[in-house]
């Protein structure tokens, strides 16, 4: 839908509010972001580069690409899943399944680190049985991917379900009635209206595997070259005193994020017409 | 949706199977605590060297580096550390209390209470001193603010908490109602309680918090090299032996059939190489003739140790750190 | 009766049984077993436990800070975010686009980073704390400073869509009935985007609640003053002390969970009310 101007506000209350409004962003979000990348480059672009290309920066780099390429697909099939479940029938407990999807959201980091810990800690639940059978889960890759999983589990679910609810159930409907089979229904009917939602649900759940500390840090054990990801390299370099080596993979993340929102503004304004489109039904 | 399952089996598949990856090169984890990152890197490479001159052997050696506690914490929920250099005493009985994995006695399985090298608790002041701090006396002074970590979640915190509260009791007649009331004031002239001794010299020296950090000696001088000017060092009239504890985890060790390279690692900070490295990185050698070469490096301090004045970890943690302790009730009195 | 008739009716489309499966499946693998371990791990705790942990003055301030902290910060997201939104939907001005990409900077940042830059700004050698005469970073301030940034993009997103929806011409028609903006505003899109807002609102609650990582660097975490309870749990880990941990943390997921509920009701209740 394009947005209309407004025509009742008089020019100086307009521009009022959106200087308060910009001026609010600005100190909120675009100075963190500056001063982010002013202490990466402070000492020139050479020694970024010499504090990015260090073994164990490569190593943190590594892992959070492997971490985020495990979880971010788990949770984008379950986000499809639970959107089409929920978006594409009626049953009882509908309003409780939700809540239970959003849980993660608001389930503090720390809290989210804790859980796998008490359940596959030497201490937790099944600790023991794991250490019969030399299974680590904790303080290894396993559990940093467990603990992504949790705190990223929502991303694409929520964005998925308000769109798909939007869309209602008729064009599902009528394909199936003119005899397409569910798979296929999904796949040429349901999937095309909600790609967008979907590839920014995607670029979302990826920005925050890739950035998430509390949770992580909980479970990592933080062994250098082996078990930091970059968020968690971030804190080490921060203490040795290497503040442009802290900063650049810190601007490295930044960047991730500047890129992500780019890339989903570059879609919506690439595919308008389309989304527009898919809006309307 | 079909193939969704398979995606979810394969990744769970996935998920479990992935540790058996690094068992092929033989590998030891010590798990130390935040100040010993410069020195652990210099004595691995050495160590790795000298195994390999004697038994021919690869060994590479990860670090993992945290707040003391933390760290103890890790190795009790399953982080497979062969040995641990932690910052006290108490956090390896701890592992050997609640995680079963290395014997009650460990302490006495190497020289010097199983501490190859010690520190102390000095203040880093700013440049020139404006606020003319001396002693420990200074610092409960109205005006002054003190920076220092939280002794509940930092090791370092606690032999700087346990240092003044040694002063006061020498200052006060061994009056341990008086001694209190001292770190009282101490405490409440301290605006912010980092979780570990790297976050509380970053507060110090980054942020420009407080006129004096209280901060172990080999902190202190690496904070004054890193970080360049600007700060000075003031050595107390009296301050408390800290003797950071190195032990084998028995039961990773064996497991991981690291027993050998484990018990190695740990003798070779004992040696002359080992203990050079040690002062090379601030810490005090326990070696006679090293410390004499290195004497005026460390200043002279008056030490007393924990045994002394607090007898032992054990009592010290139940009468000052535990819920309900001195730290506790001095908290409440701010 | 009629529900469950149109309930049989709706499930015209397959598939129910095999997603809502998988949902139900992967939902209690990732998220409900591990967090019935700490629920167990709680109930294992003696009532005398409990009364020790409820009563401690340290965890009441924790606790304290953290939901105090959150609600202030999430008012103030509240108020901002509906400007915000209201500018980037109804004012074109250069360079919208970008400010409204840049809305979601904090989802996509990573905590840790946002908490060191956060107290590299406003600690008081920094950019905007050098200007202030009042210490910001390191005290409950800084809580806020921190939440604020964490939890504004959850109310300028729950409330956008809304205010693009709102019909302007029953404004046009409430103006040329002579209300003023503010009479319209008031009377015709607060009412409408209530519930959006209430949602942004409880969003940025909750997260800024447990939020961990952005807000230790800038805390300065003295217990009973700047202490929030993540870092209380933290602390009791490392003190060995998992009964305290697990007991802050369930009291904390038990209050995040009936506020999602609350939310996700009075939406449910507004969507049937609207005739949705």
């Amino acid at each position: 839908m394009a947005r209309r101007i407004a025509t009742g506000d008089p020019t100086p209350v307009r521009w009022l509010l959106i200087t308060v409004a910009l001026g609010f962003l600005a100190v909120f979000l675009v100075l963190p972001l500056v001063a982010v990348l002013a202490e990466a480059f402070a000492k020139g672009v050479g020694a970024w580069w010499v504090a990015l290309s260090g073994e164990d920066s490569r190593a943190a780099i590594r892992l959070t690409l492997i971490v985020a390429a495990i979880a971010v697909p788990l949770n984008v099939a379950f986000g499809l899943c639970a959107s089409w479940a929920v978006a594409k029938y009626d049953f009882p407990g509908k309003s409780l399944l939700v809540s239970l999807i959003d849980l993660p959201f608001s389930v503090s980091p720390v809290i989210s680190g804790l859980v796998w810990v008490l359940l596959f800690g030497a201490q937790g639940l099944l600790g023991p049985w794991l250490q019969a059978h030399d299974l680590k889960v904790v303080f290894a890759i396993p559990g940093i991917v467990l603990a992504t999983v949790f705190v990223t589990f929502p991303f694409v679910a929520r964005e998925l379900i308000p769109l798909m609810e939007e869309q209602g159930r008729d064009e599902e409907e009528a394909a199936i009635v003119l005899g397409a089979g569910g798979l296929r229904t999904f796949w040429s009917v349901t999937l095309p209206n909600v790609k967008w939602g979907l590839l920014y649900g995607v670029l979302l759940c990826n920005a925050r595997a890739m950035g998430e500390f509390g949770a992580v840090s909980v479970v990592s054990g933080h062994i250098r070259g082996l078990t930091n990801t970059m968020p968690l390299h971030v804190e080490i370099l921060y203490n040795e005193y290497d503040f442009v080596g802290a900063f650049a993979v810190a601007s490295l993340l930044a960047l991730l994020a500047v890129v992500t929102l780019a890339a989903k503004t570059g879609l919506e304004w690439w595919h308008r017409d389309e989304i527009a489109a898919s809006r309307r039904h | 949706m079909v193939w969704s399952p398979k995606i979810v089996a394969l990744a769970v598949g996935m998920a479990i199977a992935v540790p058996g990856a690094q068992a092929a090169e033989r590998t030891l984890l010590n798990v130390s605590y935040d100040p010993t990152r410069e020195l652990y890197q210099d004595v691995n490479a050495a160590f790795g060297q000298r195994w390999k001159a004697q038994t021919g052997d690869d060994l590479k050696v990860n670090q993992s580096h945290g707040g003391s506690g933390k760290q103890a914490r890790s190795v009790i929920d399953g982080l497979e550390a062969d040995v641990v250099t932690l910052a006290l005493a108490w956090d390896i009985d701890a592992i050997a209390q609640k995680g079963g994995l290395l014997d009650a006695g460990w302490q006495a399985r190497l020289p010097y209470n199983s501490a190859p090298y010690t520190s102390t608790i000095v203040f880093l002041v700013r440049q020139g001193n404006p606020k003319a701090i001396k002693d420990w006396g200074d610092l409960a002074k109205p005006g002054v603010q003190v920076i220092t970590p939280n002794p509940k979640t930092s090791g370092g915190a606690r032999w700087n908490y346990l240092a003044a509260w040694g002063w006061a009791l020498g200052a006060f007649g061994n009056d341990p109602a008086k001694a209190e009331a001292f770190v009282a004031d101490l405490f409440r002239n301290v605006p912010v309680l980092d979780s570990g001794a790297r976050a509380a010299t970053n507060t110090f020296a980054q942020r420009g918090l407080g006129d004096v950090l209280l901060a172990w000696e080999n902190e202190a001088i690496l904070a004054l090299r890193e970080l360049g000017g600007g700060f000075e060092i003031v050595a107390p009239s009296l301050s408390i032996l800290a003797e950071p504890s190195v032990a084998v985890v028995d039961k990773v060790a064996d497991k991981k059939r690291n027993r050998p390279a484990a018990e190695a690692y740990l003798k070779f900070l004992y040696t002359p190489e080992g203990q050079e490295i040690v002062a090379r990185h601030h810490f005090r050698p326990r070696d006679p003739d090293i410390a004499k070469k290195y004497a005026k490096d460390f200043p002279a301090i008056r030490l007393f140790t924990i045994d002394e004045l607090f007898g032992g970890w054990q009592k010290a943690q139940r009468d000052h750190f535990a819920d309900g302790g001195s730290f506790d009730r001095v908290m409440a009195r701010k | 009766m009629t529900a469950a008739a149109r309930a049989g009716f709706r499930r015209v489309i397959p598939g129910f049984g095999p997603t809502l499966g998988l949902t139900l499946a992967y939902l209690s693998l990732v998220v409900l077993i591990p967090l019935a371990a700490l629920l167990m791990k709680a109930a294992g705790m003696t009532p005398s436990q409990w009364l020790a942990t409820l009563s401690d003055e340290r965890m009441l301030a924790a606790l304290r800070l953290s939901f105090g902290g959150a609600l202030a910060a999430a008012t103030i997201n509240g108020v901002f975010g509906l400007l915000v939104a209201w500018v980037l939907v109804r004012y074109p001005f250069p360079g919208r686009k970008v400010v409204d990409a840049m809305v979601d900077l904090p989802f996509a940042l990573p905590t840790a980073v946002a908490g060191i830059a956060l107290t590299a700004l406003w600690a008081p050698n920094g950019w905007i704390g050098k200007l202030l005469p009042f210490k910001v970073a390191f005290t409950p301030l800084g809580v806020m400073i921190a939440m604020i940034f964490i939890g504004l993009p959850f109310v300028v997103r729950s409330i956008e869509p809304v205010l693009e929806d709102v019909d302007q011409e029953l404004e046009e028609a409430a103006a040329s009935l002579g209300a003023s903006r503010w009479q319209s505003f008031r009377m015709i899109v607060l009412p409408a985007i209530a519930p959006a807002l209430l949602t942004g609102f409880s969003l940025a609650f909750a997260r800024a609640v447990g939020e961990y990582g952005s807000v230790i660097f800038i805390a300065g975490n003295l217990p009973g003053v700047s202490e929030i309870a993540p870092l209380l749990i933290v602390t009791r880990l490392e003190q060995y002390d998992m009964v305290g941990a697990t007991a802050i943390a369930t009291i904390m997921l038990l209050v995040s969970f009936a506020l999602l509920l609350l939310v996700n009701g009075v939406q449910k209740w507004h969507r049937e009310r609207m005739g949705g």
